[in-house]
């Protein structure tokens, strides 16, 4: 395919892309509310991500703290190695990395559901049903993963902290309190504020590429396939490319 | 088994589809197609596959909206109405998919009991318990009830569908190949559970397919679709008598 087909073909799907997202938020604010499924979507797309995202984080934390101490040792700076650590992971590494942890996990799942229900016609049988299918099964997997992304993010931060803590303590001797007292001194409301809100956004984000791809799934199951592989692919990209806006955003505003 | 064909039909009529028109791209799928169904008829719709039959039901239900025509359904023109209004309309609509459209994630009970709770039906929990059991009674899976849709065979699928088309006691029930991927034995299972349920809840029933022992069994009115138009109507027998090699290529 030559350069300009395949730009048309980008064209079109970031302008059918943008008018699902727009059609999320004019479903978003229209009555009837589907509260009972945003609730059950919570707990699937938060609580049961936790042990992964738990698990992930740990070994994250441990690993970073185990690969900075010879550095920090070689410059004498070894006692700052808790500050060093709780700062990398609440800006950068925790949003990032669990995000990139959800998008494999949330991602993929909306993305294969969704196309299967599609190329089932489950989704016309909701609408016959009497259910509006975009609010049910789109509004509500968003707005559960705009809201549970950050606080996956947030305990996601604080298990690392206590792999960290191990790390430490594996060559060094750090008190518990020693350690928590260094990490919160050094952490400002200019590192966590940042952080958080745009773990809203690559919450948001895995979550409408997953249900666009998902809801426009092409007939059969290879389409299906491809709609939860791209709903992984495009939202890990986009998870860096929000990373990159909000450093830029965060540094215009004076918040480095 | 068999609809009775000498039955009255000097009734209401149900459905009434006047010129429609649809087309995808230079795809045109009903060019002026027409229909009438009165109250207790059960009408097939005979057809090749792709000649725009899962169109032409799908316009019914409002999945899809015609480019040109009207479908008055219940004294309403379906493809003018607002949202609200067609969902009070489809609550009166039973719709058998080609798939069965049973939503993997949920339990025979919570399938059945889905459409009730979306179509805010004022009933309680209890009245709520009755109905599904009944339903599942009628088509002869009240075991079933706990298990999982990937738990069931293809004909228990079909028949936990149609028991869901049940529920909500629809005045026409739509059946989109309702025999497709069945093999005949559980293909003849199913179109006597149609015509069973026919006379038992006094429905109107609208088939659409290309299986010949469903369109003889469960049809006192046939319409061939071919070339987006009503191309020929009548009975069974009717039919078969036509010497139009259109017609014919059927029911040979």
């Amino acid at each position: 395919m030559s350069i300009a087909s395949n730009l048309k073909l980008f064209l079109n799907e970031a302008g059918d892309m943008s008018r699902f997202t727009g059609r999320f938020f004019i479903q978003c604010f229209k009555p009837r509310h589907e509260f009972a499924e945003l609730l059950r979507q919570c707990f699937v797309i938060g609580y049961k991500s936790l042990p992964l995202v738990g698990l992930t984080a740990f070994i994250m934390g441990l690993v970073l703290t185990l690969q900075l101490r010879p550095s920090m040792v070689d410059y004498g700076v070894e006692s700052q190695l808790p500050a060093i650590v709780a700062i990398s992971i609440v800006r950068e590494i925790g949003p990032v990395i669990t995000a990139l942890i959800f998008a494999g996990k949330i991602g993929s799942s909306i993305g294969a559901e969704l196309g299967s229900m599609k190329v089932t016609e489950q989704i016309d049988a909701m609408e016959v049903s009497g259910t509006n299918p975009f609010k049910y099964l789109v509004v509500t997997r968003v707005l559960a993963a705009t809201i549970m992304l950050p606080v996956l993010v947030t305990l996601g931060d604080a298990i690392s902290l206590y792999g960290s803590w191990l790390g430490v303590n594996i060559r060094g001797n750090t008190s518990f309190n020693l350690f928590w007292t260094q990490v919160v001194d050094n952490l400002s409301f200019n590192d966590v504020l940042p952080a958080f809100i745009k773990s809203y956004f690559f919450g948001f984000a895995v979550a409408i590429i997953g249900c666009y791809k998902g809801y426009n799934s092409s007939k059969g199951t290879e389409g299906v396939g491809r709609s939860a592989n791209s709903a992984v692919v495009i939202s890990s990209v986009m998870i860096f490319i929000i990373d990159l806006l909000a450093v830029q955003v965060t540094d215009i505003l004076g918040f480095n | 088994m068999d609809v009775k064909k000498d039955k009255p039909l000097q009734m209401a009529l149900v459905l009434e589809i006047r010129h429609l028109y649809k087309s995808f791209g230079n795809n045109h799928v009903l060019l002026d197609f027409n229909l009438e169904i009165k109250k207790g008829e059960s009408v097939v719709v005979l057809g090749k596959s792709g000649s725009g039959k899962s169109v032409l039901i799908k316009c019914i239900i409002g999945l899809l909206k015609p480019d040109k025509g009207s479908i008055e359904m219940f004294g309403e023109n379906i493809p003018d109405i607002k949202d609200e209004e067609l969902d009070k309309i489809r609550a009166k609509v039973g719709f058998l998919f080609q798939s069965n459209a049973l939503y993997d994630s949920m339990t025979v009970r919570e399938n059945l009991e889905f459409p009730l709770r979306r179509h805010w039906i004022q009933v309680s929990q209890d009245e709520v318990n009755t109905m599904v059991k009944e339903a599942l009674e009628d088509v002869g899976l009240a075991h079933t009830i706990d298990m999982m849709p990937a738990e069931l065979s293809g004909g228990m699928r079909k028949r936990i569908a149609l028991a869901r088309t049940l529920i909500l006691n629809p005045e026409i029930i739509l059946y989109d190949e309702p025999t497709t991927g069945l093999d005949p034995i559980t293909s003849k299972e199913i179109i006597g559970l149609m015509t069973e349920i026919q006379g038992k809840y006094n429905t109107t029933s609208l088939i659409i397919s290309h299986d010949m022992n469903c369109v003889r069994m469960a049809s006192n009115r046939i319409v061939i679709l071919v070339d987006g138009k009503c191309y020929a109507n009548g009975t069974y027998e009717q039919l078969k008598e036509n010497m139009d090699p259109k017609v014919k290529q059927f029911f040979e």
